[in-house]
Order: C-alpha cells, then sequence, then structure tokens
C-alpha cells in the first residue's frame, strides 16, 4: 500500500445475520457491499448517505469493530481484520450521540480515562485537556460532572475525547447530530483547525447533512444501500449536473399528482418529492428552462397550489436525487418501511 | 501548549499501558464512591439489619459466642459476593449500553486490563463497606478476635479475593453473552448461595456435599479459613484445615483468572464477528 493512503479498502463487503425464530432460515442483510476506496493522508473524506446506508457498517470495520465479510481494508497502513493491534494506536472515532464516560465523574476526569487507555502521560494529557476544552468553548465546565452536561456540551466533550489522542486517522461518525446550529458551527470550525494544524491527519466524516459534506469535504462519496454510487470532490459531483436548469418548488398537497407523472414530461430529467407540513417540496431537474411551464401545467391541471418557486444552483441533494432517483429524505422513509 | 499541532513526547505500550488502563478504569468507581454516598446506607445500614436479627436469634438459641463473631464477619463479606454479583457481572453489559464498551475496544488497551480494572475498583470500594461492617458490627456485639497466623490470613483473605474477582471477570463476560438469561439465573442462585456458602454459619454444619459444592463459590472457603485464623476456637468449626483451604483457593484463583482471560478474548472475537455485542440499544 501507498504509505500517501491513509484509508484503502477493496471490495468490501459486510453481511449481517439477522436473529429469528429458530424454525425460520436465518435472513441476511447486505450493509456493505464492494465498496472499493481510497483516502490521502491530509484529506477530510466525508461519506453521504441516508440513515441506513452502511456509513456506520463502514466507520466499525475500518475502527476493527466489525470484521468484513468480504474484500480487505487498510487503515494507516494496517489490516483492518488481520493486524487490528496496529491500526488501534493509530486512530480514534466519536460518534453523534454517543453517551459514553461516566456520569458521576466530571468532564477533565471522563477525558483523563480515556487517554490513559491510549497510553498518553497523565501530565500531558490534562494540558491537552484543558487546552481543548478551551478551544471547544467548554473550559468553564472542566469540573463539572458528565450527568449534569448538556446533550450539545456532552457531545462537545465527545469530540475533544477524539482529538485528544492526537490521532491519525480520526472517525466521525455523524458528529453533529442533535446539535444545535451555534454547537454545529462550532465542531466543524474545530475540525478545520485541526486539520490545517498538521497535514498528516486525516478525518473521515459521515453525514446526513448535505450542507456539512458541502463545506467540509476535501471529497466525498454519495453511499446507498451499502454501495457507494459516486465519489469526488463535491464541485466535481455538482458539475455533473450544472448543465440541467434545478428548481425547488414549495405546493399545496399534490392531491395524486406524483414524481413519475412530472417526470413523463418533456424534458424534465428528475423530480423528487419531500413532504412538508401542508404541503409538498419538489426538487426538479429539467434538461430546458421551459419545461418548467409543462410541470406548472400539471399543478393546474390537479388544482395544486404553487406556494414558492426557486431557481437554483445544484447541491449534493440533487446529486443524490440524480444517481439515486429520489431523495434523501423519500430513501430514508422508504428504508424504514421496509 | 498548542493543543491542536503539538505532538505527545510518547505514549506508553506493553505493560505500562496494561497498567494505566486498570489504573483509570479503576478510578470511576473509587471516585464514585465518594461522590454517591448511599452505599452507606445499602450496603452497611441493610447488611448490619441482617447481622443484628442473626445474633438475636444466636443469642436467643444460647449457640457458642464464636457464632456472633462468624455472623458479624458473614455481613462483611457479604458486601464482596453482592459486589460481584450485581455490580461486577453486570459491568460489561453496562458499558455496552452506554457506549463505552465499543470504545475499549476499539482503544489500545487490552480488554482484560479494563476488566482487572473494574475488578480492583469495585474491590478496593467494597472493601472500605466490608470494613464499616466489621467495625460496626465488632464494636455493637464486642466481638474478641485472635489471630493465629497473620500470614496465613493475609494469604486467604488475598486468594480468596483473586479468585471471587476471578469468577465475577468470568460472570462479566458471561452476561454481555446471555444477557438477560445470565441475569435470571444470578436471581436465582442469590439464596440459595446465601445458605450454602454460610455467610452467618459454619458451613461445616452442612452435609459434606452441600459444603464441597458451595465452595465453588471462592468466599466459602475463604471465610472457612478465616473464621479458624481469627477466632481462637474457630478450628472446631473449620470445614477442611486452612492448609487445604488456601491451595485450592491458590488453584481456583489461577483457574478462574485464566477462563476469565479466555472467555473474554470470545467474547471479543464473537463481538466484532458478529457486530452485536457492542451495540447499544440507546
Amino acid at each position: 500500500m501507498s504509505t500517501t493512503l491513509a484509508i484503502e479498502t477493496k471490495n468490501l463487503g459486510r453481511i449481517y445475520k439477522l436473529r429469528g425464530s429458530k424454525k425460520e432460515t436465518r435472513k441476511e442483510l447486505i450493509a456493505l457491499q464492494d465498496v472499493s476506496l481510497t483516502v490521502e493522508r491530509g484529506e477530510l473524506f466525508g461519506l453521504l448517505g441516508p440513515n441506513g446506508a452502511g456509513k456506520t457498517t463502514l466507520i466499525k470495520v475500518l475502527t476493527t469493530l466489525l470484521s468484513p465479510t468480504s474484500g480487505w481494508a487498510r487503515v494507516a497502513g494496517a489490516d483492518v481484520h488481520t493486524e487490528p493491534k496496529l491500526v488501534r494506536p493509530r486512530i480514534n472515532m466519536v460518534s453523534g450521540g454517543e453517551s459514553s464516560g461516566y456520569g458521576l465523574l466530571t468532564v477533565r476526569e471522563n477525558l483523563w480515562m480515556f487517554s490513559q487507555f491510549y497510553g498518553v502521560p497523565s501530565k500531558e494529557a490534562n494540558e491537552r485537556i484543558e487546552a481543548l476544552l478551551e478551544m471547544v468553548g467548554m473550559k468553564d465546565r472542566m469540573h463539572t460532572k458528565s450527568s449534569d452536561l448538556s446533550t450539545g456540551l456532552r457531545q462537545k466533550m465527545n469530540i475533544v475525547r477524539g482529538f485528544l489522542t492526537d490521532p491519525e486517522v480520526l472517525f466521525l461518525d455523524e458528529p453533529t447530530l442533535g446539535l444545535d446550529v451555534g454547537a454545529s458551527r462550532d465542531v466543524r470550525k474545530f475540525i478545520v483547525e485541526w486539520l490545517k494544524a498538521d497535514k498528516t491527519r486525516t478525518l473521515l466524516l459521515t453525514t446526513h447533512y448535505m450542507v456539512e459534506a458541502d463545506e467540509l469535504c476535501d471529497r466525498v462519496a454519495i453511499i446507498n444501500k451499502g454501495r457507494v454510487l459516486a465519489c469526488d470532490t463535491p464541485t466535481a459531483l455538482k458539475q455533473r449536473l450544472q448543465k440541467d436548469v434545478m428548481f425547488e418548488i414549495e405546493t399545496s398537497p399534490l392531491n395524486g399528482l406524483t414524481p413519475q407523472m412530472m417526470e413523463e414530461q418533456p424534458e424534465v430529467k428528475k423530480a423528487a418529492l419531500t413532504e412538508i407540513e401542508g404541503g409538498a417540496r419538489l426538487q426538479l431537474s429539467l434538461v430546458e428552462e421551459s419545461a418548467l411551464a409543462r410541470v406548472i401545467n400539471l399543478f393546474t391541471q390537479k388544482d395544486v397550489k404553487v406556494m414558492n418557486l426557486n431557481k437554483r444552483q445544484p447541491t449534493l441533494e440533487d446529486v443524490f436525487v440524480d444517481l439515486v432517483g429520489r431523495s434523501m429524505a423519500e430513501e430514508e422513509s422508504s428504508e424504514r418501511s421496509q | 501548549m498548542n493543543a491542536v499541532s503539538s505532538k505527545y513526547s510518547h505514549k506508553d505500550a506493553g505493560w505500562r499501558l496494561f497498567l494505566k488502563t486498570i489504573i483509570a478504569r479503576a478510578y470511576p468507581r473509587l471516585i464514585g464512591q465518594q461522590r454517591e454516598v448511599s452505599w452507606m446506607v445499602f450496603d452497611v445500614v441493610m447488611p448490619m439489619l441482617a447481622v443484628i436479627a442473626y445474633v438475636f436469634v444466636y443469642r436467643a438459641l444460647k449457640a457458642p459466642e464464636e457464632y456472633i463473631g462468624f455472623v458479624v464477619m458473614g455481613g462483611a463479606m457479604t458486601a464482596f459476593w453482592m459486589n460481584i454479583l450485581w455490580s461486577m457481572s453486570s459491568q460489561l453489559y453496562w458499558e455496552k449500553e452506554q457506549g463505552n464498551l465499543a470504545l475499549y475496544i476499539m482503544a489500545p488497551n487490552s480488554m482484560m486490563a479494563v476488566l482487572l480494572g473494574m475488578a480492583l475498583g469495585g474491590m478496593l470500594a467494597t472493601a472500605l463497606r466490608a470494613i464499616a461492617v466489621t467495625v460496626l458490627g465488632s464494636f455493637m456485639f464486642g466481638v474478641k478476635y485472635e489471630v493465629t497466623s497473620y500470614i496465613q490470613l493475609f494469604s486467604v483473605f488475598m486468594l480468596a479475593m483473586a479468585a471471587l474477582y476471578g469468577m465475577g471477570m468470568i460472570m462479566a463476560s458471561a452476561f454481555l453473552l446471555f444477557g438477560r438469561e445470565a441475569w435470571h439465573m444470578a436471581n436465582l442462585a442469590q439464596e440459595p448461595i446465601f445458605l450454602a456458602s454460610g455467610f452467618y454459619f459454619p458451613i461445616k454444619s452442612l452435609p459434606f456435599w452441600v459444603a464441597a459444592g458451595a465452595s465453588i463459590i471462592p468466599l466459602t472457603l475463604g471465610m472457612d479459613a478465616m473464621r479458624q485464623l481469627i477466632f481462637p476456637s474457630g478450628f472446631q468449626f473449620g470445614f477442611m484445615t486452612v492448609r487445604l483451604e488456601i491451595l485450592i483457593l491458590a488453584v481456583m484463583s489461577v483457574l478462574f483468572v485464566v477462563t476469565a482471560k479466555m472467555l473474554l478474548a470470545y467474547v471479543e472475537k464473537i463481538a466484532v464477528r458478529e457486530g452485536r455485542i457492542t451495540e447499544s440499544r440507546r
């Protein structure tokens, strides 16, 4: 493996055997299929996909917590399945919404405890804990019991836990999940600063927030149903759709009108629907702007009122719609209903 | 310091990392005890009530005075058994539920060091409770001690603790593997073990095979040997000789700790293969 690669996977697959009643044959769930990726050292790499797409499974495999059922993966130069002891000192992971640590311990004590599991000298760990807590705006909470922290502060503590051991490769699994706008912004700012400070550090981030992936990542892999559908820089991914005209329309209830009916119209490339309160939000990708008139005409026939209409630049959400055929929200609700 | 760009001077590995992990994982137990003082009620006052009840029964029956000392000692040692049964055993299960278990497995430390840290923390914290019951009981009922061999007493206590917490480590992995089923088994075993292990009477009073069976719980032989070593006529009530009990406890200690290590390695293997063991339900 090239020394410039922090992460490399080849035809990686993971199948879960689901437990049913003893009489039933065991069902299988394909969580990852043929995933081949490379992440350079120093890169901030994003995995973008709806809930249940396989992002967390991939992170679990890369962090040695789960063995692959096919293919292989290397992190920091070592095979995650056959050489986990070489991988573990070089990595760390933080998951969104995790409740790790002990409520009776203070923030500083919890962080110190986790640093010891990586062999960090106590004095240096304590100095770094103080400095990192200051950076995330939590120095005044250093001696607060972690059970007394709000969700946002607790997540910041978890983020500090991940960075504290100074890993070569850091995995952040939905790190801003459940955080308010301000706390999410702080976390994103901190991530960027951390990466800039040392070019050998690598960060793999999973998210289903398009804006987060767009704003932070050098490259993004779009993943759905365990497969990587596309992998490139956010700009290059969006450029695929540059020739299309994108509209976002908010309407009253669609009265039986479906995205498929809109896609049947000439020069309407894709229509993705998200249910919103009191109506629907449509993402339209048109080959020609004139096709909008045909869609509006359909609305008129079905007595659908247009509440809001915006012409805009393509986003990663549009890329996802282009690749999968429906929006992430639709994909998630379809997964849930299965 | 620049927390973002500076590197650590070094990171410990090998046995230093092993020791650091033990101390770090023992820390929450020890510090938690200072911050959550409800243990004084549940782990000192409650066992004392049982001790008082047995003392009154024995005095009403005009049992030998040594029995009062046996009861106080049994009351103190109960704390260790309860710690194993309800805290140590379920610890890995709760670590999973909290999301700590995945972090422990993913870190470069040994899982055995994590488990030993839990055991050490539990043992030290419980020792304080046991001392409290002993002091209080001895003071209330005027129990007199006469140690015949401090070396043997120390050996018995340490070996009993090593074997008991080795057993606790096995149970921790078993609880994680079998979940609620293990929980029910522990619930079911609690009272019979209290009876058969002789917490409040010498096990010599039991039929030989019942006492021999109960000896699988290291506290049974530990308490029997300690009673022989600290009460003037304790040897009259001994199930086996102290030397033999020390030998059995030494074998148990090695056997349980080695089994715990093997079972933990198996649990870790299953966790990575199946993925469900580290899965928190929260």
